[in-house]
């Protein structure tokens, strides 16, 4: 007997969502097909030969110095929707750098890279769900979306949990960000709650006294059906 | 309470590409497959920025995952993780070397044909969409699978992939949006 995940409705953007543009040529037009849980759908790669170095989490000590901007200590769990953590599980992250610029000859931003700052990250969770990473903080920048259209800051993350139907890639905002009303990536997610879990909490005590500032997220993915039935 | 899927963007690049990623079985494995195509807009453009992701039994049609209720079972081929990445280059060409999945059990009873499960992300994608790859050269199998007996008759070729022509190769194209758009799932 297979156990099939939870399929949450209202949580995820549309595919299309005519405001971000470039999703006019790139959303199916076809209405998706349903397709049952089966075993390829309830496993997933799990251990072994993820390609990460503990060093791989600190985005900050890999070149010759300090790249520019606010150091930041991001650290959250992993959980799946019944509460229960997803340890050993690959997170990776890309991000702008401090001037909202990417590493990536296609981003033409003319803001000044920083060769201390490459801005990609990986780490595993440990057994309660944890990750942990040592960043900057990325800067906002404008796109071509719409007039004068700017991304708050935000990070990308990626997850696997242990099966194909929990992969998700997401992007981490920060508090308080002005920009969130005008940006239609952040805001095609259409319940505003759901939004909300998008937002990372700024946090004192994780706060490092004369060295870096801490924020909090926490990621939760789908879970079996059953859990979710549980808790009703 | 879950959280929402945001769009990969167009800069993908920098985090996700693992050198090894196309690489489901190690290169050199005897009796690999490499599965390629492109990645096609609405416009009938190649996308340079997209990055497809697979996920398939062994040949024999086991996982190596304690959620399979037959139990966890290791691949017979070396080096084989059932899993595979590959960024779109700038043509917009994917690639993935694996060898050729066995058959599943299906959820309502009888088997699944050999397939992978994909996900593609790019930008303009709020979400990854989901399809399946099938094989041509699989015909009998893919007759009795129940997942593509719930497709629609004219859009089932979208999820089979051809012989290229190439020793070992198959061709599979996925196209996003409109003309032959390939058929996608919800998961």
């Amino acid at each position: 007997m297979i156990q099939p995940y939870e399929r949450p409705a209202g949580v995820h953007p549309p595919l299309h969502f005519p405001d971000y543009r470039s999703t006019q040529l790139r959303a199916p037009a076809q209405k998706l097909v349903r397709l049952p849980h089966g075993l390829t759908e309830v496993t997933g790669p799990m251990h072994g030969s993820w390609p990460v170095t503990a060093a791989d989490a600190d985005l900050t000590t890999r070149h010759a110095g300090d790249p520019i901007g606010e150091r930041i200590i991001l650290t959250g769990r992993v959980l799946d929707s019944g509460g229960k953590p997803v340890p050993d599980t690959l997170v990776e992250i890309w991000q702008a750098n401090a001037a909202g610029r990417y590493a990536h000859r296609v981003d033409d931003h003319p803001a000044p890279l920083d060769p201390n700052f490459d801005g990609a990250g990986r780490c595993l969770t440990d057994a309660e769900g944890r990750y942990r990473f040592v960043t900057i903080k990325p800067g906002a920048y404008p796109w071509g979306n719409h007039l004068n259209a700017w991304r708050p800051a935000h990070i990308h993350f990626s997850l696997f949990g242990r099966a194909f139907t929990q992969r998700l890639i997401t992007q981490m905002y920060f508090p308080g960000d002005p920009l969130f009303s005008q940006d239609p990536i952040f805001n095609s997610v259409p319940d505003p709650k759901a939004r909300e879990r998008m937002i990372s909490a700024f946090d004192l005590e994780l706060t490092q006294p004369e060295w870096a500032l801490g924020y909090r997220w926490d990621i939760v993915l789908r879970g079996r059906e059953a859990t979710v039935f549980e808790e009703r | 309470m879950l959280t929402p899927s945001q769009t990969v963007g167009p800069f993908l690049a920098i985090g996700l590409p693992w050198p090894d990623g196309p690489f489901v079985v190690p290169e050199g494995t005897p009796g690999a497959i490499t599965i390629t195509g492109l990645v096609i807009d609405g416009a009938g453009q190649s996308l340079p920025d997209a990055m497809v992701e697979t996920w398939q039994a062994d040949e024999n049609g086991r996982f190596d995952h304690a959620d399979d209720p037959r139990g966890a079972a290791k691949s017979g081929t070396e080096g084989f993780r059932g899993f595979g990445r590959s960024a779109t280059d700038a043509e917009g060409w994917y690639r993935i070397v694996t060898v050729k999945p066995g058959p599943v059990p299906a959820p309502g009873g009888g088997l699944e044909a050999p397939h992978l499960d994909v996900s593609v992300f790019s930008r303009g994608l709020l979400d990854r969409v989901v399809t399946r790859i099938y094989f041509a050269d699989e015909a009998r199998a893919n007759a009795a699978d129940p997942v593509l007996a719930s497709v629609d008759d004219s859009r089932r070729a979208t999820l089979i992939a051809d012989r290229s022509g190439q020793a070992g190769e198959y061709r599979f194209d996925i196209r996003l949006r409109g003309d032959r758009e390939t058929v996608f799932f919800d998961v």
